[in-house]
């Protein structure tokens, strides 16, 4: 797999303010990366970093293989960071060519993009009429004019409402689909769930956890279970190892595991011991709860 | 380098309000043509600004560059805006981000600045060529082609005080408050003359320290022409004077606002890779 970015030990001060420290990380070709953590986290400064429009303090980043400078980079690359900046005066198309001029890229597919982002009517209306929703949209167009070897979005639902949040994430998806590798920051867990593979959890600058989604806790999911004989079922859970903690709430009983084990596996294991179920699902923990557990973990 | 000017030419043309100026510009400096219509005729009194000689060769070269340099400051908007706002619509971020270097970003902005220098410079050329040929007494090659350096020196203080314009737009973000920048710089030149004058030199060591502040120097490429006018020097004649000035351009003063333009670059240069956007 070859690389597309590599971050080595970088720092960002801000005066007296550390907003990135010591932070290390690479992105691989073809996957769709998250970069989470509470707002303040230092998600957006990094990116800035690697975008060239924040100067680090210390250590390097370099983009593909390191041969190339970070602007001729950039213009492999397609970013949005925080809010969507054109020039108000210009129509859809104007500045889109202006952008194809800046990437040095020929300016035939702006119809194409305009199309996939569902603005190619207003195609010819001034950058300014826009609402937020659509500006958005024309920043991701933009981003995509180049068909990127990565797509760089830093939180593109903020601000969103929730007809205008759908949209993005649909592109977003389309995008995925295709292959292009993504970088996507975002206090949203949510969000980084649906689309990302893989996570950078930041807090106050400092790296947590990177890798896969599914890696990130060595956790075997939980069971919810609920059944006629409550007590005997909440007795025989206890007795075996396989399972940790063990609590009862609403009449819903949550099982976590501590090895693998299936739902037929315990289904039939109960039914063996005269226990009917009347609800048994077998889940993996939410990104949140698990960020939580991550992020309570490190303060502690 | 076409491509840094394409780009530039893009975020202005489209921008209605300094398309209205550039136009305004060139059709003003086009206009001086019209002071050759400028004739009273009042009865006894007939006045005739083609015939004072103001459209001579050579002296149509200085008379016209001095005279539209003071339109430079239509220009001079258009450019402290085309720079902030670059910061007020956070665009140059994005222009980083898709991949423009901050050198290239400074000197997109540079060769704009020249170009319209250049412009601006043909454009006085043609329309003193035409006129002169019109009204000049002497229309004798050698004499046409003779102090051209006006023409070089109005380029050099057009080159030089949009740099000044550009520099002050990074340095200051607003366009509102760069052009007043702007403004206060020029009372500030005229105090520190004052200053000086008073308290320090005397007339001609004052002159010679304040060639050495920009806009001092800029003003100095090109001296006042009307005291060289017929007219004038047998008015002062009249009165038992004697107009002793040297109206020529120095080369140490070339030199001066050449330094100050490069200064002026290069902070912007610098101030934009360390600021953090």
């Amino acid at each position: 797999m070859s690389s597309i970015l590599t971050v080595d030990h970088l720092t960002k001060r801000f005066g007296y303010l550390t907003a990135v420290k010591d932070l290390s990380f690479s992105i691989e070709k073809g996957n769709v990366y998250g970069i989470l953590g509470p707002n303040g986290s230092g998600k957006s400064t990094t990116l800035g970093i690697v975008l060239n429009v924040v100067n680090k303090t210390s250590g390097s980043f370099h983009w593909f293989d390191g041969h190339t400078s970070t602007h001729d980079a950039l213009k492999k690359v397609g970013a949005i960071i925080e809010r969507p900046n054109f020039y108000p005066y210009m129509t859809a198309v104007q500045n889109l060519k202006l952008v194809c001029k800046i990437k040095e890229v020929s300016p035939e597919k702006i119809d194409e993009k305009l199309e996939l982002v569902g603005l190619l009517e207003r195609k010819h209306s001034k950058f300014k009429t826009y609402s937020l929703g659509m500006k958005q949209r024309l920043a991701i167009a933009s981003a995509l004019l180049n068909d990127p070897e990565i797509l760089i979005l830093d939180e593109p639902t903020n601000g969103l409402d929730p007809q205008g949040i759908h949209q993005i994430r649909e592109i977003i998806k389309k995008v995925a689909a295709q292959g292009t590798t993504i970088l996507l920051a975002s206090h949203l867990l949510d969000e980084v769930e649906k689309v990302c593979s893989h996570v950078i959890i930041l807090r106050k600058g400092e790296k947590l956890y990177s890798g896969r989604v599914d890696g990130m806790l060595a956790s075997y999911g939980y069971f919810e279970l609920k059944a006629e004989k409550m007590e005997s079922l909440k007795k025989f859970l206890k007795s075996d190892p396989k399972f940790g903690s063990i609590t009862v709430e609403n009449g819903l009983l949550t099982a976590y595991l501590n090895e693998e084990m299936d739902a037929t596996e315990l289904n039939t294991l109960l039914f063996a011991q005269g226990i009917t179920l009347s609800h048994l699902v077998k889940r993996k923990e939410s990104l949140e709860k698990q960020f939580l557990t991550l992020t309570k973990n490190q303060t502690h | 380098m076409f491509r840094l000017l394409h780009i530039e030419f893009i975020k202005l043309w489209n921008n209605r309000a300094s398309r209205v100026l550039i136009l305004s510009y060139f059709i003003l400096l086009t206009s001086i043509a019209l002071v050759a219509a400028i004739k009273f005729d009042i009865g006894p009194i007939q006045f005739h600004l083609a015939d004072q000689g103001i459209f001579n060769f050579p002296y149509i070269w200085h008379f016209n560059t001095f005279i539209t340099g003071i339109f430079k400051l239509f220009l001079a908007i258009v450019i402290v805006s085309m720079m902030s706002n670059e910061y007020s619509n956070k665009t140059i971020k994005q222009n980083l981000i898709d991949g423009l270097s901050k050198k290239e970003f400074i000197l997109s902005k540079f060769l704009t600045v020249v170009s319209f220098a250049l412009i601006s410079t043909l454009f006085v050329f043609v329309v003193s060529l035409i006129l002169g040929m019109g009204y000049s007494d002497y229309t004798e090659i050698s004499i046409i082609f003779s102090d051209l350096e006006f023409l070089a020196a109005y380029f050099v203080k057009l080159v030089g005080f949009f740099s000044f314009c550009l520099f002050l737009g990074i340095l200051v973000k607003r366009s509102a408050f760069a052009l007043g920048f702007l403004i206060l710089w020029q009372v500030f030149e005229a105090f520190v003359r004052g200053m000086i004058r008073w308290k320090l030199f005397d007339a001609e060591t004052t002159d010679t320290i304040m060639g050495y502040f920009p806009l001092n120097a800029m003003w100095n490429l090109l001296k006042e022409p009307f005291s060289r006018l017929n007219a004038v020097q047998s008015a002062v004649k009249q009165m038992g004077e004697q107009l002793n000035l040297n109206y020529h351009v120095h080369w140490y003063e070339i030199l001066i606002v050449l330094g100050w333009t490069a200064i002026f670059i290069f902070s912007s240069y610098a101030l934009l890779k360390k600021r953090d956007l």
